[in-house]
Formats: C-alpha cells, sequence, structure tokens
C-alpha cells in the first residue's frame, strides 16, 4: 500500500497527457473528470517552469469532462462522439485517448472504442492512465507502450546511424526540451541522427513509425524507457544501450561520447574530435572562472544534497564531485523506482568518485524528505531540489537552486543542465542563486 | 438557499440555481429566461479540459495559515498544489507575512485503496497531518476516485475530530459531479460554515467582511472615508479569524459567482447582513453597493457626499480615457459575474463591447434576492449585448473571437489567455481580480490597459509564429455547432 504524500514532486498516471502534448502536432484527449487536464497542466506544465500549453496542450486539451451521468450509465458512448468531435475540430496527426479514474473505476472499454478508430486507418491510441494505477513516471511508459503497440509497424529497413533516445520525461523534467536538443547535438557531434520523438522538430507521428529503422535504442535514464526500449529489442531485433545517467559535465560527456560512439561503430578519430572540441570549449570556461571558483566559494565545498529523480541526481552528483571538487551529501530520489531498479540505482551512488560515496534515501513525500534532510549530521550547504524545498534549504541554511518538478521560482525555456554546456549552465545557475542571496 | 442540503453537504449548482454551462445567445434573452424559468442547459458533444469543484475548493481552503488540507485522492489531483503553494508564498510576501509553504496533502490513492476503501489511510493521513503541523483545523478535500468508491468522509472525520480536538471537516468537491466549479466554492465554504464559524462575542459593525479570491486590498481605500474596515476573507487569514466572520456588520464580495452561498450562509445563520446590490465594479455598479452597503450599517448620508465626490474626483481622468477608448471594440470572457462587472467597466471607459462570454451562468443567488443580478444590471445601464456561456472551451472562444474580431480581449481565468493572444490580439488578463474595483479603479484599469494594448508586439509575434490547434472546417462552424439542444 502506498503512503500519504506531501509536497508531491509527479503525478498521477494521467500526466501522460503530457507525454503526448510534447509530441508535436499530437492531440491528447482525456477521458476523465472536468479537472483533471488543468489540474495536470497546472502541475507539470504550468507550475513547472512555466511550460505553458504548446500547441494543443492545456485547456486546449480535449476531455470528456466525464459527470455523473457517465458514472452511472458508463461513458464509452460519449467518449466515442468526443473522439469523432477531435478528429474534426482538431489539426493533428495523432491522437491518443487516455482514461482517468472515473473511466476506469466504473469500467469503461476504451480499448475497444479506441481500435473502432484505429480498424478505420486513424492514427488513434489508448493508454490506461487511470489516475489510482501508479504515478506519473507509469503513465508516460504506459503512453510509450501504447504507442508502440499500436502504432509502430514493422519497418523493412534500417537507417544506419538513426538512434531512438528514451530519456528524461517530457513536461516532468522542467528542462527536458533543452536537455534532448543537448542529446541531439551530442550524438550529431558523432555523425549520428537522434530521434529524440518529443519537443520542437522532433518530426510527430513520422518520427514514431520510424522508430523500428533506428540502428539502436539509447537509453539515457536510470530507469524510465528502459521497458520500452527492452520491447523495441524484442519484437524488432533492435539493440539497446543503457546508460544510467545523465552525462552532465566535461569528464562524463566524454565518457559518454566514447561509449556511445563505440557501440555505434563511429570511428575513434571521430569520437575524439568531437571530445577534443567540445573539452577545448567546456575547459575555457572552467579556466576563466577559476579565480572565481577559488576566491568566492561561500560556503562550498561544503556538502551538496539532492531532492530530485534519480537520473538528475546521478548525473549531477557525479559531476560536481569528479570535476567540481564538492562532497556528495545526502541523496533524496524522488521518482519511486520499482523495487528491481533500486539496488543498482543505490550502488551507482556507492562510487561516485574514487573513495568518495553518497548516501541516499527513496522518497516522495516532503514530509519525510524534511525529517531526512533535518536529521543529517552534515546538513547541505546547497540543496538541489525543487521550489518545495526552499523552506527546508531556508532552515537548515543552505543555498537553493530549484531543479525538479515544482520549478515555482524560475522560468524555463531552452535551458539544459546535460552535456558540456549544460555542466556549465549547472555552475551559472548555483552561483547565481548564491550571489543574490548573498547581496 | 443555503439550508436545503444533500446529506453529503452542499447541492451543486445546477441543482441548487439551475446554472447551466451552454448557451448561445444575447444578454438580454438570458437574463428573461433566468428569471421566468425557461433557461435549460445545452450540453456538448465535444469537450475541452474544463476545471473542477475540487480545485476551487482547495484554492480557498489552501491559503489557511493554520489549517491543513488533505485531498482524499489519486496523486493527480494533487496537481494544483504547486500553484496554490506560489500563491501562497507570493501572497505572504506580498502582505510582509512570513513566507512559508501551504500545507497541502495528498491520501495518494492506489489500486488497492479503491477496491478495499481506504478509510483507515485517511485517519493515518490525519494523524500524520495533525502531528507535523498541529494545526487549528483539517480539511479533507473528496475527489472522484472516493465518491465513486463511496468512502464515507463524515463518519471517518467525526472520529478523528474526538481523537484531535480541532474541527476536521469534510469538503464535497469529487469532480464529476458538477460542470460548474464555482460549486467547488460552495463546498469550502459550507465547510467553513458548519465546522469553523462560531457565534459572535462581540459585534464589529465597522468590519465588513469581503469575499474574494488573491488580489491586493483595494476595498480598503473604498471603505476608509465611511469608517469602515474590510476584511478580506478567506485566503491568508488564520483559522481564528475565520471563527469570528460572524462579528463583522456586513458581508460584501467581489464576485457573486465566488461569494454567493457563504455570503447567504453568513446572513442566515449569523445574522450579518449581506451587501445585496450588482458588484462594485464601474460607476453605476459602485453606486448601488455603495448605496446598499450604506443602508446596512446606517451611512446613507456619507456615502451621497461619497459618491458625488468621488465622481467628480476621477470625472476628468475619466473623460480623457473615454476619447482615447472611443470606438474601441472589446471582448469579455471571464467568470459570470466578475465578467458582468468587466462588461461595465469597459463600457464606462468608452469602449463598445462587441461580445462576451462567460465561463457558466447562475440563473439565481443564493439569497433568492435579484438586486444583485449582475448579468440584469449590465443589461439596464449598457443595453444588449451577445452573450455565450462556455466553460473554458477555448474551441468555441477562439472561433467566437475570430469572428467577431474584437480590437481588444479582456479574459479571465489562467490558460485561456494565451488562445486569445495568439489570434494577434491585444489581450489583457485579469490578474487580480480588486483591481479595477469603484470609481478609483475604473481609472486604475482603464491606464493600466491603455499602457497594455499600446503596444501588442507580443499578441502580434505569437500570431505570426504560432498555429492554431484547429482544423480550417472548425473554424468556418459556427462557435457553439457542438451544443447540442436543450435538455431540461
Amino acid at each position: 500500500m502506498t503512503k500519504l504524500i506531501e509536497q508531491p514532486r509527479h503525478f498521477c498516471a494521467l500526466a501522460g497527457q503530457q507525454t503526448v502534448a510534447a509530441i508535436e502536432r499530437a492531440i491528447p484527449i482525456v477521458h476523465a473528470g472536468p479537472g483533471c487536464g488543468h489540474k495536470l497542466h497546472c502541475g507539470m506544465a504550468m507550475f513547472n517552469g512555466f511550460q505553458g500549453s504548446g500547441y494543443a496542450g492545456g485547456s486546449a486539451i480535449v476531455s470528456t469532462n466525464t459527470g455523473e451521468r457517465e458514472i452511472v450509465f458508463g461513458g464509452e458512448g460519449w467518449l466515442r462522439e468526443a473522439i469523432e468531435g477531435a478528429l474534426k475540430v482538431m489539426d493533428g496527426d495523432l491522437f491518443v485517448v487516455l482514461t482517468g479514474c472515473t473511466a476506469d473505476l466504473v469500467g469503461d472499454d476504451a480499448a475497444q472504442v479506441v481500435s473502432e478508430f484505429r480498424a478505420r486507418g486513424l492514427a488513434v491510441a489508448h493508454a490506461e492512465t487511470g489516475g489510482f494505477k501508479g504515478n506519473g513516471y507509469f503513465g508516460h511508459e504506459r503512453v510509450l507502450e501504447a504507442l508502440l503497440e499500436q502504432l509502430v509497424e514493422p519497418c523493412a529497413r534500417t537507417i544506419p546511424g538513426l538512434v531512438n533516445v528514451w530519456s528524461t520525461v517530457p513536461y516532468q523534467d522542467t528542462f527536458w526540451a533543452g536537455n534532448l536538443a543537448a542529446v541531439r547535438a551530442l550524438l550529431a557531434s558523432l555523425g549520428l541522427e537522434a530521434n529524440v520523438l518529443f519537443g520542437p522538430g522532433s518530426g510527430g507521428l513520422a518520427a514514431w513509425r520510424e522508430i523500428p529503422a533506428a540502428q539502436f535504442n539509447l537509453v539515457l535514464s536510470s530507469w524510465v524507457g528502459l521497458a520500452a526500449a527492452e520491447s523495441l529489442k524484442a519484437r524488432f531485433g533492435t539493440p539497446l544501450l543503457h546508460w544510467p545517467s545523465l552525462p552532465i559535465g566535461g569528464a562524463e560527456t566524454s565518457r559518454f561520447l566514447r561509449a556511445v560512439g563505440a557501440f555505434a561503430g563511429v570511428a575513434e578519430p571521430v569520437i575524439a574530435a568531437s571530445i577534443r572540441r567540445h573539452e577545448a570549449a567546456f575547459y575555457y570556461y572552467f579556466e576563466r572562472a577559476a579565480d572565481f571558483f577559488m576566491e568566492f566559494r561561500w560556503d562550498l565545498p561544503g556538502r551538496f544534497g539532492m531532492v530530485a529523480d534519480s537520473f538528475y541526481a546521478a548525473g549531477i552528483a557525479r559531476f560536481l564531485t569528479n570535476e567540481f571538487g564538492l562532497l556528495p551529501g545526502h541523496q533524496v530520489l524522488t521518482d519511486d523506482p520499482p523495487e528491481e531498479h533500486r539496488e543498482r540505482i543505490g550502488r551507482s551512488f556507492a562510487d561516485i568518485a574514487p573513495g568518495i560515496s553518497a548516501d541516499v534515501t527513496f522518497a516522495s513525500d516532503g514530509g519525510l524528505i524534511r525529517s531526512t534532510l533535518k536529521s543529517l549530521a552534515e546538513p547541505p550547504s546547497l540543496l538541489l531540489g525543487t521550489s518545495w524545498d526552499r523552506e527546508i534549504a531556508g532552515e537548515l541554511g543552505a543555498a537553493h537552486l530549484s531543479i525538479a518538478l515544482p520549478v515555482t521560482d524560475r522560468l524555463v525555456l531552452n535551458a539544459a543542465y546535460l552535456g558540456y554546456d549544460g555542466g556549465l549552465r549547472l555552475i551559472e545557475d548555483v552561483y547565481a542563486s548564491i550571489l543574490s542571496s548573498v547581496q | 438557499m443555503p439550508d436545503k442540503r444533500d446529506p453529503a453537504g452542499v447541492l451543486v449548482r445546477e441543482r441548487r440555481l439551475g446554472s447551466i454551462t451552454g448557451y448561445d445567445g444575447t444578454a438580454l434573452d438570458l437574463v428573461a429566461r433566468s428569471q421566468d424559468g425557461r433557461l435549460a442547459d445545452r450540453s456538448r458533444s465535444f469537450s475541452q479540459c474544463g476545471t473542477c469543484s475540487s480545485l476551487c475548493a482547495t484554492l480557498q481552503l489552501s491559503l489557511l495559515q493554520d489549517a491543513v488540507v488533505i485531498n482524499h485522492a489519486p496523486l493527480g489531483c494533487a496537481g494544483d498544489f504547486p500553484m496554490f503553494n506560489l500563491y501562497n508564498r507570493y501572497g505572504l510576501s506580498r502582505r510582509g507575512m512570513n513566507v512559508s509553504n501551504a500545507r497541502l496533502i495528498s491520501t495518494n490513492l492506489d489500486e488497492s485503496d479503491v477496491i478495499f476503501g481506504a478509510t483507515a489511510k485517511l485517519l493515518e493521513t490525519i494523524g500524520e497531518a495533525f502531528r507535523r503541523y498541529r494545526p487549528s483545523a483539517i480539511f479533507v478535500t473528496a475527489s472522484c476516485a472516493s465518491g465513486i468508491i463511496g468512502e464515507d468522509l463524515d463518519g471517518a472525520l467525526r472520529e478523528a475530530e474526538a481523537e484531535f480536538g480541532i474541527p476536521v471537516a469534510a469538503v464535497h468537491c469529487e469532480g464529476f459531479r458538477s460542470q460548474v466549479w464555482a460549486s467547488g466554492f460552495d463546498a469550502a465554504y459550507h465547510a467553513i460554515l458548519e465546522k469553523i464559524v462560531k457565534p459572535p462575542k462581540i459585534k464589529r459593525p465597522e468590519l465588513i467582511n469581503v469575499i474574494t479570491f488573491i488580489g491586493d486590498d483595494y476595498f480598503a481605500k473604498l471603505f476608509e472615508p465611511l469608517g469602515l474596515k474590510s476584511n478580506l476573507i478567506v485566503p491568508y487569514l488564520s483559522v481564528e479569524k475565520l471563527e469570528r466572520l460572524s462579528e463583522a456588520g456586513a458581508t460584501a464580495q467581489m464576485c457573486s459567482t465566488l461569494g454567493t452561498y457563504f455570503a447567504a450562509g453568513l446572513e442566515r445563520r449569523f445574522g450579518v447582513p449581506e451587501v445585496k446590490s450588482p458588484p462594485p465594479y464601474g460607476l453605476a455598479g459602485t453606486d448601488a453597493f455603495l448605496r446598499e452597503l450604506g443602508r446596512i450599517v446606517g451611512k446613507e448620508r456619507e456615502v451621497a457626499s461619497f459618491i458625488e465626490a468621488e465622481r467628480a474626483a476621477i470625472a476628468g481622468e475619466l473623460e480623457a480615457l473615454r476619447a482615447e477608448f472611443a470606438g474601441v471594440k472589446a471582448f469579455v470572457a471571464a467568470g459570470p459575474a466578475h465578467g458582468h462587472g468587466f462588461m461595465s467597466v469597459l463600457q464606462d471607459l468608452g469602449m463598445t463591447l462587441v461580445g462576451s462570454c462567460t465561463f457558466h451562468h447562475d440563473p439565481r443567488l443564493d439569497n433568492g434576492n435579484g438586486a444583485g443580478d449582475s448579468l440584469s444590471h449590465v443589461v439596464r445601464t449598457h443595453g444588449n449585448v451577445r452573450l455565450g456561456v462556455c466553460n473554458k472551451q477555448s474551441f468555441e472562444l477562439v472561433n467566437l473571437i475570430r469572428r467577431l474580431e474584437p480590437d481588444v480581449l479582456i479574459m479571465r481565468h489562467p490558460s485561456v489567455v494565451v488562445w486569445g493572444a495568439k489570434l494577434g490580439i491585444p489581450t489583457f488578463f485579469i490578474d487580480d481580480e480588486n483591481f479595477s474595483v469603484g470609481y478609483r479603479g475604473l481609472v486604475r484599469y482603464g491606464r493600466k490597459i491603455r499602457d497594455w494594448f499600446r503596444n501588442p508586439s507580443l499578441e502580434r509575434t505569437l500570431a505570426r509564429h504560432t498555429r492554431l490547434p484547429y482544423t480550417a472546417w472548425w473554424l468556418q462552424q459556427s462557435p457553439f455547432a457542438f451544443l447540442k439542444e436543450e435538455r431540461p
């Protein structure tokens, strides 16, 4: 049985609506109560870096706004009508029906209704995302599964150099769009084409249909997206490379490029040239700011604490520890990973750097997070977390930067923490927070 | 009527007030139908997401400073928590109070909870909330899931009240029960009336409750010359201050859509007179509001001379603004009573109203008195206008606005404003609902709108570089083509 959650850092399975909204020209159709679409827009998009509605999110999300009549008599007829309406009214290439608590509790057979539309040759998919079935990460994976199973057909050819990317969760990761753009640029520097599937320029339905043609699948996260890539391996025989933390900063990103390049069969000189060029730029700024780093460390190095999902936490911790001379304090991982991944994730913090490890707590409840941080013998002097954590950071006397949902104290456009530039950006943002708080 | 309750609390607006969310016609016709009982709702055969009662109920309760709100729901219903936290921190900071997080907890219902019931989990959560915060009161908001599985909130909460010795109130705001999200305000206020407000020990006749959202206290200056003090309720108050609402000399509201049930309840249960008048927006509305307030507190003479002085004080600037706005075509989309207030404000400022859309319509108010009918007030003062009712259906709004080609749009409610802007039309978001209150508010608002509209480059940029998510077919249909025939 799950426990109460105060100060949520992720929401319910229906949050998958934002996964759909992140696909170009895809239209989410929410078969749920009247407030679900808007509440999840608030939590995932608006009050999380102020990401906004985009093309067909926010109040454009199609919704059956389930009422008492549908609870009592069932909502399948109304769903059918709503999909018909959406096909006429909404200018989209792909329509995805997501069921909420109401539909899943009264037992509407949305899969059957949707399959009737697919039988007419229309690109309509269905994901069962009743809020009580799981959290937002679960909902994201249900949407991936639905699209792959229902809309992606085998493809006769393989496109050499095409790489499907399964990485951070759109909207849930406040910086997803910038991060995916960074992955694309990194892969491009090796001569590979990233099929990032979400965000600007990602190609919408056509890109999803191209998935089976990829040379391999790159899972760039601790666990999310792994199941999707494994299903593609089973179905189409597409190889899979799993890189469990976000590559951030110079050393980690170079390590990542070497691994991806080797896996993809990229010629060694091409890999070396890319790394050389990136590192030259990255360490130029590192060198130039060295006076500042040495003279103005304020309360750093102390320990940095983290309240973030496991893929961010691992990537940031490796960068700050291995290249920036900070010591990792307690790491609170908020993404509630499935049991089978926890030991491996915990282990990845045990050897962040030679002789340096970090303790890890898996917690999603704000009360538990606060008591964990308050009980530390060595409290952090820098806390990377969410906007909820401004308060506890203040109580602990720690500097604070919002890097994870919900983010209400900064606007996020194309900022990214992934890659070489992402590392620089992270340092800029940490010190922007510190410098503005001491003046 | 406030006392007409179903066992689970207050009836939703459709049943209590005959409220509707689908209509296409004119203000005059809507007033007539509201009065003669011919008004019937029209549902849709296609719709986009609205908002639900749960969000509106939580908005009012989550900003109480020493209470905790527990949402008895799966975790997605807490999607609005970060928004309330921002409102809380921002509002406290603006008021010079200690900034802290809103106290919001989800019971995080999962599959086994909805199968086996979650009353024990709710009680555990209440216990944990009590241990974490020692709150003065706990509000438990219901959800679609808790409603469908038949959780007995009231029974469970009686047990918790006995254990912890504080009010623990059920808020019946299940989303599926109403398409009128304002029903959630009523559910929250019902809990406050039932569990928190106490009979007065003393009376403070100079204190005027003002039911409002999170805007600044522009009422203070309106009341001060009359020797009255504003008491903005409910956000940012303590439970102890809520207990004493019954001491006030009267209850006013920035918008009867928000406060109809609360104001009527405070009068009926605790004898605090409700100011039954159109809302204090625009010249005639402010006149009527102040006269009624003056009558209640016995200050008719002071009010009369105040009205005269204030009207004279703004006359010059109002005339200048009217000259600037002459011939400007405006469109308003907002919640009903507040939208009606803005229909007055814009027309008082000299604009021509080419159309309007309100997010629902209440044909009557809880006090059963027609004096507060904000729509008939606008029609009487300024004449008829095209009016639609849609619960935030942006496909209808976009279609309608494109047809009417207004020069400016005035919109309330997050997440619809952007669609006006994408049409390239200067679009003003009504952020602080109290900003335009009274005579000074009229010119204050005029200045603000004038400056906003002076440089519409943001909207033009958006229109040039974005696409609407609607088909060409839809944009050629009648805006309300998906409204079904009336059903009684």
